[in-house]
């Protein structure tokens, strides 16, 4: 782990233990009360969940068409994270619906695509530990269809009126930038993992061979 | 020929009474606050801490294991290196 990491780790660990205070001190939304705190982690979990489908996507393509090795390790790497903010989104919007919807999920647009964009890396990760040869190439696709996705999740609550609040307050904007810094830290932890990983198994087979 | 005609009409006669003999549906949408019953009703905090407390706990647990994970791999690493030297 290098000392940039390191340092992007321990911003965004200070930064998550003040978060509790700076949410407290955000006055309470009209109509939702305080459920409505949840948002403060709920929706920057779920822009990093996006992004993370955006680096897959990029990545992979470059993976695909520019032949660029080094590119399939932070398409890995984020496909992970997907996962891991996908889930933390997924789970902490039913927790605020149950309050200001009456119900845990409903199957709206931004929720169902949302769904699908989280069952679409946890292919990809699948694919990857048990595909065999050539997944890599495999999942590289399947991480192209999840970032055409993530357009319609982002305009979902515009073009279908979905459920979904409209919110711009400061602690927001901490919460964004600490989620963003963990996020950047674990990406850069992940993917030198994975390729650390390759040069073990590359390492295996040239003893094999000798 | 016949026997066709007569079920696809008695199919048209009995869709809309089957239909109204359906149970109401449960609710798998929007349901203003007010209309909850007060016995299905949570409390907000028990909500809030449980978005908190879960966001938490999975960052932790996955900062460990990936943690965990690199520590191994940087282990196998050096001892195949020392193994080709």
């Amino acid at each position: 782990m290098t000392t940039a990491v390191k340092a992007q780790l321990a911003v965004a660990a200070a930064m998550f233990a003040a978060a509790p205070w700076v949410i407290n001190a955000a006055p309470h939304e009209a109509t939702m009360g305080l459920v409505y705190k949840i948002y403060f982690f709920h929706m920057p979990a779920a822009w990093m969940f996006m992004v993370a489908a955006i680096v897959s996507g990029v990545a992979s393509a470059r993976f695909l068409f520019a032949k660029r090795l080094a590119s399939d390790a932070t398409a890995v790497a984020a496909a992970e994270l997907a996962v891991v903010f996908g889930l933390l989104a997924l789970v902490t919007g039913p927790l605020w619906a149950r309050k200001a919807w009456g119900v845990w999920w409903v199957w709206d647009a931004r929720l169902t695509s949302s769904l699908m964009l989280f069952l679409i890396f946890v292919a990809y990760l699948l694919l990857r530990q048990f595909g065999g040869p050539g997944a890599d190439k495999l999942s590289a696709g399947l991480a192209l269809f999840g970032m055409a996705n993530v357009p319609f999740i982002y305009v979902s609550v515009n073009y279908w009126r979905t459920l979904h609040p409209k919110t711009s307050v400061v602690p927001l904007w901490f919460c964004v930038t600490a989620f963003l810094l963990l996020f950047l830290a674990l990406l850069k932890m992940r993917a030198t993992l994975e390729r650390q990983r390759a040069r073990v198994d590359a390492l295996y087979l040239s003893y094999d061979e000798a | 020929m016949r026997y066709l005609r007569l079920l696809i009409l008695a199919t048209c006669v009995a869709l809309p009474a089957l239909a109204t003999g359906q149970p109401a549906p449960s609710p798998d949408e929007f349901v203003p606050i007010s209309q909850i019953p007060p016995e299905e009703q949570i409390p907000a905090i028990n909500l809030v801490a449980a978005a908190y407390a879960f966001v938490w706990l999975a960052l932790m647990g996955y900062v460990w294991s990936l943690g965990r994970r690199l520590q191994k791999t940087e282990t196998d690493l050096a001892r195949l290196e020392r193994k080709g030297q």
